[in-house]
């Protein structure tokens, strides 16, 4: 947000200054009410971050000169209060799992964990983002004499989703807590090994922390940067661009200039394209809705392997309402949600990875995407 | 299907109270959604088994708070990026809940899901008389299209 200083020099700037405010609902911080705006008085207004192009053209338009009183809002607001959380949190001990984290915190808490649990855990490079930012992923991993089956699990696909990264973090905690006193979790890690990747669109994320907390695609800029971002979702080389999608940047479940156009999805469709023989199953975590989705989006034909995914997802739905009581549905997307195509979901089943889900998290709309931090451990809890 | 009219559902549901989630209501409800047009909301028609809950201490409470400000309330953001409303602004997130609740049977087709995302931003509107008058912008989700 943009704060401008205008000192209006005719009745007419005056009137078209009043239309502005009132038709743009901007935030006139000096006068207090339109009425008061007068030529020659200093004019002082609070522009939305998403405004300011709209009205310094229209001030343009008008010959109306102005200048930038405060250029970032944000910046005085967070200078003028003292920070409550520190940067360098000390993580394991005094890591919050039941807080929202910013990335930066996520990054130092992946380093952290594997600090203090090194005889399980490796951090692993798996590609780089569109704004060059580094993809991490986890690995879990007893030391055996036997190569183990893997089960990969991702957070994160989309910004907005800001449940789903906390489960990531709050799944591996829950592993490493417990996986020398709890016997189903000692005798998972006996067989197989858990890939975590925290947060796969990393830049949206951020976005979404600093400057549009609904922002759901990648950062991807397209058309000389004035539009920006690819569904990763929809990026997937699954029926890619077939159905469910738009063409459109500006659209939220735009699918990108082709299959694995970014460098998001190629990373992790590398990473797994080649690791596929020894991946058992496929989840993706989501928000909000409380599904647990199987094969396919982008048509009614059932995967070969359907019984099987339904049976056990039914299974999981059952296991997730004896905690809390929540329900969940179960199925294949085109069935009980919608048609979509290039979904990492549906790509995994495709390449040959025999259970492959998609789980949309609390809630069921109440408060969507931003779902509060209290309903963090529970959602998490019956998850687990 | 009603050919020439549209499609219409028979719907059997029971309602919860936000605010006392042990409190359910039996409600029966027919919706009609109109052919081709799809600038036409869709016919609604419902019956409740029993009554909604008396809300009026809770208006009176609110009305009163309201009409003490010294300015007309201005907010941002409810819920806030971490999900969470104040106290003060709960009956302020309720009220642009319900109100959302007719823009959305508004603009909704047999292929639309809207929630409301987040209310942007809510000002309260002078007025001469006793009547409380706010101007909310407001987010909404999407499913299908996101």
């Amino acid at each position: 947000d943009q704060v401008l200083h205008i000192v209006p020099e005719t009745f007419q700037q005056v009137q078209h200054l009043q239309h502005l405010c009132s038709t743009l609902l901007l935030d006139l911080w000096k006068p207090l009410l339109p009425e008061d705006i007068r030529t020659g008085g200093d004019l002082h207004i609070r522009v939305p971050a998403p405004l300011v192009q709209e009205v310094k053209d229209s001030l343009n338009q008008h010959m109306i000169s102005y200048k930038v009183l405060v250029p970032d809002v944000q910046e005085l607001v967070d200078q003028s209060m003292p920070r409550q959380r520190s940067s360098h949190r000390q993580v394991s001990e005094g890591y919050v799992y039941t807080e929202y984290h910013p990335m930066e915190e996520i990054y130092q808490w992946m380093s952290q964990i594997q600090k203090s649990n090194s005889e399980l855990v490796t951090q692993h490079y798996l590609g780089r983002t569109v704004e060059n930012r580094p993809m991490y992923y986890l690995q879990i991993s007893q030391p055996s004499a036997k190569t183990k089956k893997i089960i990969w699990m991702d957070c994160g696909i989309h910004a907005r989703e800001w449940i789903s990264p906390a489960f990531c973090q709050w799944f591996v905690k829950e592993i490493l807590q417990n996986y020398k006193t709890d016997p189903q979790i000692s005798r998972f890690l006996q067989n197989l090994d858990l890939y975590v990747l925290p947060v796969l669109n990393i830049d949206g994320y951020i976005y979404s922390w600093e400057k549009d907390r609904f922002w759901r695609k990648n950062r991807s800029p397209h058309m000389n940067g004035t539009c920006y971002g690819t569904d990763l979702n929809r990026n997937f080389n699954s029926s890619w661009g077939s159905l469910g999608v738009s063409y459109n940047c500006s659209s939220e479940i735009f699918c990108g200039f082709g299959p694995e156009s970014e460098p998001e999805t190629r990373a992790v469709a590398q990473f797994i394209k080649e690791k596929k023989s020894d991946i058992l199953c496929y989840l993706t975590i989501h928000s909000y809705g409380q599904y647990i989705l199987t094969p396919y989006g982008s048509t009614t034909e059932p995967p070969s392997n359907s019984e099987e995914l339904m049976q056990v997802a039914e299974e999981a739905a059952v296991a997730l309402m004896a905690k809390y009581g929540t329900k969940y549905e179960v199925g294949p997307t085109s069935l009980i949600l919608y048609n979509n195509s290039g979904s990492s979901r549906d790509w995994a089943h495709m390449i040959g990875i025999p259970f492959s889900y998609t789980f949309e998290l609390r809630d069921k709309g109440v408060h969507g995407f931003v779902l509060p931090s209290d309903q963090i451990q529970p959602t998490c809890e019956e998850t687990m | 299907d009603i050919s020439d009219v549209g499609r219409k559902y028979h719907l059997d549901l029971v309602l919860e109270d936000v605010l006392d989630k042990d409190r359910t209501l039996n409600c029966s409800a027919e919706v009609l959604y109109h052919l081709g047009n799809t600038n036409i909301a869709p016919d609604v028609q419902f019956t409740l088994e029993g009554e909604l809950k008396n809300s009026d201490e809770a208006d009176t409470r609110f009305y009163n708070w309201i009409k003490s400000l010294e300015n007309e309330l201005v907010a941002e953001n409810i819920p806030d990026s971490h999900g969470n409303v104040s106290p003060e602004m709960e009956p302020i997130w309720l009220l642009g809940w319900v109100a959302s609740g007719y823009v959305i049977w508004q603009n909704s087709t047999e292929d639309t899901k809207f929630q409301l995302a987040q209310i942007k931003r809510v000002k309260q509107v002078k007025r001469s008389d006793d009547s409380l008058e706010f101007d909310y912008m407001i987010l909404l989700h999407e499913m299908v299209s996101q």
